[in-house]
């Protein structure tokens, strides 16, 4: 049994006894909180955003959570289809509307920075790394259900670190990208529009981010858990920094007189039919660069030479961005796993 | 209880943090059995503040489900929970609890007794309904709570009886916190719309469905019924929803009339504008908004008393009254701000409503059933998806087993449409009778009765009323009603709306009660004007004229009388003041009329007699 399973399983026996005594010895924990946690609640909230974009069919809702990095306006999300939009909105807790640009993405930690164009916001420091151990009392922030609207404060639920350990990811029951340290929480955040959402220690400071939703394929359960602060910050730095920014190229720029197509290297993408259609691979021609290189159908482009792309025109305009002797890196996901690969020209 | 968890208690504060003790120690001792267990740790001294907190938890949950209710319908296959709210047992449940049930079923209380009850009310809209526990009169009630004064993080816990677990009667207790409160769930259809509802993640599963979420204290702040699933299948996702205790207090007096209540609106629609004002999109001409003043495109400021910043907000207020209160409304037009009180009308037709309740799906059974979820295509070897209803038994099809209800119940319902339980309508009608009687008793003078007196602004009135005609002389003229012709036409004197109308209908109720109408129903209670806090109120109809009775709770008296003689015209208002007596009866010597918004006459009576039948 995965390593993860058999934690979980450990930690899920030992809750059983835990909730039976819980119940009665953690009172002086709940009681002495009692006003504060309605203050905390309060100063937290304003820190939280809504956000919409793509989705909307069945069972891909069209919103998710994010908080406020920065007064100036930076959210850290969840890097998910809901962001593969157009128009991606923001409802600030005050019901002020705006309109969001995706700013980077980490796609390991399936991550996302976005930035609207407001001042002065309340926001969580990142740099604080609140830790949290076991057992620890924790908050969790989040527009679960899309139960709040416009200036609707978010949902908070409330429950304990039941464990830290790492997602094992591809072997075990979990399928996820992310194989690093989460927080498995006793509340029930893995829902709908919860992720991106904010896990916060009692006194309302950030602990980590709501992940997306995961589900067990063994037995169907839905794992509650947060990514820690400690495991984002250098990231979130990194974003905030400008390191992987989407095309923001000077206008200076020019295109070498013999550039790659996606031909040239023998990649056939997906149809373009959206506004922002998701580079996938449709085929990869034999024998071209990019079989050599080892692409697949149906891998996904998420940056060339080290560039974030987002949809297939980018991904044709950035070619031609560079010389057809270059070689190119491409930087894939395929399945759960991200594939670096270099094409190099014949 | 017993303090069988103290010792763990301190062996866990010995360490300092409590819950990593807790987890070590259990998972050392689970995980690892091998090794033996923790050397056991000496006692220590436990800090006053934490015992204290420690006893009033348990004493809270003592006192709360002291009130719970298991409630068992339809021979045992559905229910759900519910909470006793008075020592003679009135307890509150959802109305999707109790549709299965019809209207007698059984309930478990914590003393491990099994009590009938019967409904009461219902309000379909809003998913409450009212039943009556029976054989004590001193049941151990809930405290209601004033739930606006709930905030987020605050700490609560719902009781009640989760997949009908509660066979023993000892109700379930899941504690969580408040996760939002005002917020607003959509209707299905036009029913179970939940309004400024709370939101929890203390567990709420099926059969918790109409029970109690009290706060920390123990006391009633809503009652649960429905919660966010959607894929997650049919149990606790940590979001729940609670009726709050403070719209069902706004309820309560209409519930125990036995009617089945219905939700209001404005008679007008209200829309978002681009820059974020709530404004009057569509507007009835036939509603009372639209009498009192308020038109298309003018600005909601405030509702209810509370401020409107967002079309939710409006809803919010909306849906926490029923039909028939008048509410104050602040708009704002050209700049400038107009308050008014608006009577609100019913969201349904009464046949409408009717029909809604008979067509409504049955709701499923809260009993734990093999159910995979909807999205499950990837669970291994799942059973076909039994259905959660009732089982039928095999045999002759003749619908749900009738449940054989006892004589001595049987006599506590009266079935009658547009009611849950005529018996408490008529119960409420005679109540009112026998109190408004007390000292003025009108019935033996049905001969013609002589009010002469005057217009506080100067001018002499004289008015005779009787069975089959009135007659009224006014500065402004004379006025006459003919019993024979159409009431709704005779609405004189000009000006009043139907002043001489509201009169001989006033007599008629005096003299010969409700029967000598087309049909009287108790509405229940509701705010007005003239009284202080709420009034009974019996509705009254004779032709198409609707004629509001309001009572004083205080003294039982006639305090207003409102005559609705159509949708066109607007009401006429009677405020019966200065009572004295008279020939025997309490009468009152000063009558204030209004029509709409505009006193239209003070009235001082300085004569009045009052003719039996042999007299003339």
């Amino acid at each position: 049994m995965p390593r993860l399973i058999v934690q979980i399983a450990r930690t899920m026996r030992s809750l059983g006894w835990l909730t039976a005594i819980l119940a009665l010895a953690i009172v002086p924990t709940i009681a002495s909180a009692q006003t504060s946690f309605a203050q905390v609640v309060a100063q937290t909230q304003p820190r939280m955003v809504k956000i919409y974009g793509a989705g909307g069919l069945r069972g891909l809702e069209a919103y998710q959570s994010g908080l406020l990095v920065s007064a100036e306006g930076h959210i850290l999300t969840v890097w998910s289809y809901v962001l593969d939009s157009d128009v991606i909105t923001i409802m600030l807790d005050d019901g002020r509307k705006f309109s969001a640009e995706l700013t980077g993405i980490d796609p390991q930690l399936e991550i996302a920075l976005l930035k609207i164009d407001a001042t002065d916001l309340p926001h969580f420091d990142l740099t604080a790394e609140a830790s949290l151990e076991t057992g620890d009392r924790v908050l969790a922030f989040c527009n679960l259900y899309n139960v709040a609207t416009g200036n609707e404060p978010t949902s908070v639920l409330h429950g304990q670190v039941a464990a830290l350990t790492s997602l094992a990811a591809r072997r075990g029951a979990y399928q996820t990208p992310y194989q690093g340290p989460v927080y498995v929480l006793d509340a029930m955040t893995n829902n709908p529009g919860a992720a991106g959402g904010a896990l916060t220690n009692r006194r309302g400071e950030f602990a980590g981010l709501l992940g997306k939703e995961l589900r067990s394929s063994l037995n169907n359960t839905w794992l509650n858990y947060a990514i820690p602060v400690n495991e984002l910050a250098p990231a979130v730095a990194d974003l905030m920094a400008g390191r992987s920014r989407p095309a923001d190229r000077p206008e200076t720029a020019k295109r070498p007189k013999q550039f790659h197509t996606a031909a040239t290297l023998g990649i056939v993408l997906v149809p373009d039919f959206l506004p922002k259609t998701p580079p996938f691979i449709e085929d990869v021609r034999p024998a071209s660069p990019a079989a050599m290189a080892g692409l697949k159908s149906d891998d996904l482009i998420l940056f060339v030479n080290g560039r974030l792309i987002a949809s297939c025109a980018a991904v044709i305009d950035e070619l031609t961005y560079i010389d057809e002797l270059d070689s190119v890196q491409l930087t894939v996901q395929r399945g759960r796993e991200l594939v670096e690969v270099e094409l190099t020209p014949r | 209880m017993t303090r069988w968890h103290s010792l763990s208690t301190q062996a866990c504060l010995r360490f300092g943090g409590l819950t990593v003790a807790f987890a070590a120690i259990l998972v050392g001792a689970l995980a690892v059995p091998l090794h033996g267990a923790e050397s056991p740790v000496a006692p220590v001294e436990v800090p006053a503040s934490v015992l204290a907190a420690e006893e009033a938890r348990i004493a809270a949950i003592e006192k709360a489900t002291k009130s719970a209710v298991a409630i068992f319908a339809d021979g045992g296959n559905n229910g759900g929970s519910g909470v006793v709210i008075s020592a003679d047992g009135y307890a509150l449940t959802n109305f999707h609890v109790v549709k299965p049930a019809g209207s007698h079923m059984k309930c478990g209380m914590s003393d491990g007794k099994l009590y009938d009850a019967v409904i009461v009310g219902i309000d379909p809209t809003g998913d409450v309904a009212l039943i009556k526990l029976l054989g004590r009169e001193d049941f151990t009630p809930a405290v209601l709570a004033d739930s606006d004064r709930v905030q987020v993080g605050d700490w609560c816990f719902a009781v009640g009886n989760p997949f009908l677990l509660a066979t023993d009667f000892q109700p379930t207790v899941s504690y969580g916190i408040v996760s939002g409160t005002h917020r607003y769930q959509y209707p299905a259809g036009t029913l179970l719309e939940y309004a400024d509802c709370l939101q929890t993640d203390a567990a709420i599963n099926p059969g918790n469905s109409g029970g109690p979420l009290f706060n920390a204290n123990g006391d009633l702040i809503g009652i649960n019924g429905r919660g966010s699933f959607e894929k997650r299948g049919r149990v606790n996702v940590g979001v729940g929803y609670a009726i709050s205790i403070n719209q069902i207090k706004y309820f309560l007096g209409c519930l125990k009339s036995g009617r089945i209540v219905d939700h209001a609106t404005l008679g007008a629609n209200v829309a978002t504008n681009e820059d974020g004002r709530v404004m009057v999109s569509n507007i009835l001409e036939s509603s009372d908004a639209y009498h009192r003043g308020l038109r298309y495109a003018d600005e909601i400021i405030a509702f209810g008393g509370r401020e409107i910043s967002t079309t939710n907000e409006f809803k919010n207020v909306l849906g926490i009254y029923p039909k028939g209160w008048r509410v104050p409304l602040t708009y704002r037009r050209d700049g400038k701000k107009y308050e008014i009180s608006v009577r609100l009308t019913g969201v349904h037709a009464e046949e409408e409503l009717i029909g809604l309740l008979r067509d409504a799906p049955e709701p499923e059974s809260p009993q734990p059933s093999p159910k995979p979820e909807k999205d499950s295509k990837e669970s291994p070897g799942k059973p076909g998806e039994p259905k959660p209803m009732p089982q039928r038994r095999p045999g002759p099809v003749a619908g749900k087993p009738k449940v054989q209800v006892p004589p001595e119940i049987a006599k506590l319902i009266e079935a009658r449409s547009g009611f849950a339980n005529y018996y408490f309508n008529r119960l409420h009608q005679e109540r009112v009778q026998k109190s408004a009687s007390a000292g003025a008793d009108f019935s033996p003078f049905t001969g013609e009765w002589v009010f002469q007196g005057e217009l506080a602004g100067g001018g002499k009135v004289e008015i005779k009323l009787a069975d089959s005609a009135s007659h009224g002389e006014f500065p402004t003229g004379k006025a006459d009603i003919d019993g024979q012709l159409d009431l709704d036409r005779q609405l004189g004197p000009t000006g009043s709306g139907g002043l001489l109308l509201a009169l001989h209908l006033w007599r008629r109720m005096l003299v010969a009660g409700p029967s000598a109408f087309g049909s009287t129903v108790y509405y229940g209670t509701a705010p007005h004007p003239a009284i202080q806090g709420t009034g009974d109120v019996l509705s009254s109809t004779i032709n198409v004229v609707e004629t509001n009775f309001i009572y004083d709770p205080e003294t039982g008296r006639l305090a207003a009388l409102e005559l609705f003689p159509s949708d066109e015209d607007d009401v006429c208002e009677v405020r019966f003041l200065d009572y004295e007596t008279r020939q025997g009866v309490l009468v009152p010597l000063r009558m204030e009329v209004r029509h709409g918004d505009t006193i239209v006459a003070d009235l001082k009576w300085q004569e009045v007699s009052f003719a039996s039948s042999t007299e003339k």
